[in-house]
């Protein structure tokens, strides 16, 4: 087995480091929301956790592309591994938001479009996730998972215009809110700092989850090849 | 049942094959080939169509003691109900249509045929799209029957075409997919709802603004949608279904 590439090794150290930094600013340097309270803080993780497991299920349905394109089963590995950080992070958000809803919504879960559609992304992966264990031809399950990663990446967002049609009550703080959101705020400068440095502080941890997950793909992969040749 | 096969291959598409100078002729006939073959096979078991039905009717029956249907409930649930029994008796009836295919072997006779690969994944929607349609022809006048509604109204049968072409025609793709798993008759609905909700939730909003005759500015969101949908997913089952069939 090749040992960790230096590379990953120095990425690791960053991302501890960086992660480290980033607890501390949303607890100690972004400054206490006036309506909402500590409550707030979920905020700078929450929406982080959002976007790296949108990203990692884009990276699923485009690497899936690159594999039915290339038929290199490399591909279908960082295809997997893409949805299953996307599961793990869409997770998060969906969790997070909830114990933030609890004090500002009064209820832990409402039907609203985004969580509605959260929710079918993770139902929609866990079936891919599903599909893939049916099927022992690591070929036609490559396939498989290729075709449904995209279907789903494309479903996503329909499924939300056509939830959208009823209203939501979640707040937009970047870019317009809807006046009827409930818990929305307009951030302090220092609040955007926390904001934007979560967000690249999860994407810098995703690209490395990402990466220590591709190389365990390729570990599987290595040991299920040398299991066929034993039992040849 | 045994004849299926040969009834296949019997009226129209051998000619089909034998006639490169006119592909979009030769084209349609094997859908129609493909279709025929379907028809004709369940014309003659008639399992399929029989187990949809009494599907749908339990279906009904439940709801109609799960939600106490009064006159009052009625009026908000029906579109919901009508298409939870759609997509419940649709699922049975692609999971049976692929099975059949599959087990004995006729999947891989069709796509030994020198014939487009999408003619025949536009020939099993067809197929199960006939299907559907004839349960929905069923089911609407006994649930008019048995709860005094008038569900003939034009707009509402739009909506379930409409709503009944998104179903199929993601439904036939997956269910090429499901049927060459291990967990088969199980994964189909896993693998098949969480995708078809854009379809199902604009379907259910317009049929239930057609039944409660609100004003058609307000169901058009839903139906532009629905079409758009079905647009959407012709397209990209179009692109996939080499894929899933392709060994």
């Amino acid at each position: 087995m090749p040992p960790k590439p230096q590379a990953l090794k120095i990425l690791d150290i960053v991302t501890l480091i960086l992660f480290l930094i980033a607890v501390w600013m949303v607890f100690f340097y972004a400054p206490l929301e006036a309506v909402m309270g500590q409550v707030q803080r979920v905020f700078y993780f929450h929406v982080a956790a959002g976007w790296v497991g949108f990203l990692g299920f884009l990276l699923a349905a485009i690497f899936g592309g690159i594999y039915l394109r290339t038929g290199d089963l490399k591909w279908d590995r960082r295809s997997l591994a893409g949805v299953e950080l996307g599961l793990v992070f869409s997770f998060i958000n969906i969790v997070s938001g909830s114990i933030w809803a609890r004090p500002i919504w009064n209820t832990w879960w409402t039907w609203d479009p985004r969580l509605v559609t959260a929710t079918i992304m993770e139902l929609v992966y866990a079936a891919y996730l599903m599909l893939r264990q049916g099927i022992e031809n690591p070929v036609r399950r490559a396939r498989f998972g290729a075709v449904y990663a995209i279907l789903g990446f494309v479903s996503v967002p329909i499924s939300f215009l056509s939830i959208r049609i009823w209203r939501t009550i979640h707040p937009v703080v970047i870019g317009s809110g809807d006046p009827e959101a409930v818990g929305g705020f307009n951030m302090t400068p220092t609040m955007k700092v926390v904001f934007f440095f979560s967000l690249f502080v999860f994407t810098v941890l995703f690209f490395d989850l990402l990466w220590n997950r591709i190389r365990l793909g390729e570990f599987q992969h290595k040991i299920e090849q040398l299991k066929m040749k034993v039992m040849m | 049942m045994e004849s299926k096969p040969v009834d296949a291959l019997n009226p129209a598409k051998i000619p089909a094959a034998a006639a490169p100078g006119r592909p979009v002729a030769s084209y349609f006939r094997t859908l129609g080939a493909i279709v025929w073959k379907d028809l004709a096979a369940e014309l003659r078991s008639r399992e399929l169509l029989s187990a949809m039905l009494v599907f749908a009717l339990l279906v009904i029956l439940i709801f109609n003691f799960a939600l106490q249907l009064d006159a009052r409930t009625r009026a908000s649930v029906t579109s919901g109900v009508l298409w939870v029994t759609f997509i419940f008796a649709g699922t049975l009836g692609l999971n049976r249509s692929m099975a059949i295919e599959k087990d004995r072997g006729c999947l891989d006779g069709l796509l030994l045929a020198p014939v487009d690969r999408s003619a025949i994944y536009f020939g099993k929607t067809i197929g199960n799209l006939i299907f559907m349609f004839i349960i929905e022809a069923i089911v609407l006048p006994v649930y008019s029957l048995l709860y005094n509604v008038n569900l003939f109204n034009p707009g509402l049968l739009i909506v379930i075409v409409l709503g009944s072409v998104g179903y199929v025609v993601v439904g036939t793709l997956l269910s090429a997919m499901a049927v060459q798993t291990r967990t088969r008759d199980v994964l189909l609905p896993i693998l098949l709802f969480p995708l078809v909700i854009p379809v199902i939730l604009t379907a259910v909003k317009a049929s239930s603004g057609f039944l409660q005759a609100v004003e058609m500015t307000e169901i058009w969101p839903s139906l532009n949608l629905l079409i758009a949908y079905d647009v959407i997913f012709i397209a990209l089952a179009f692109m996939f279904f080499d894929y899933v069939v392709e060994e």
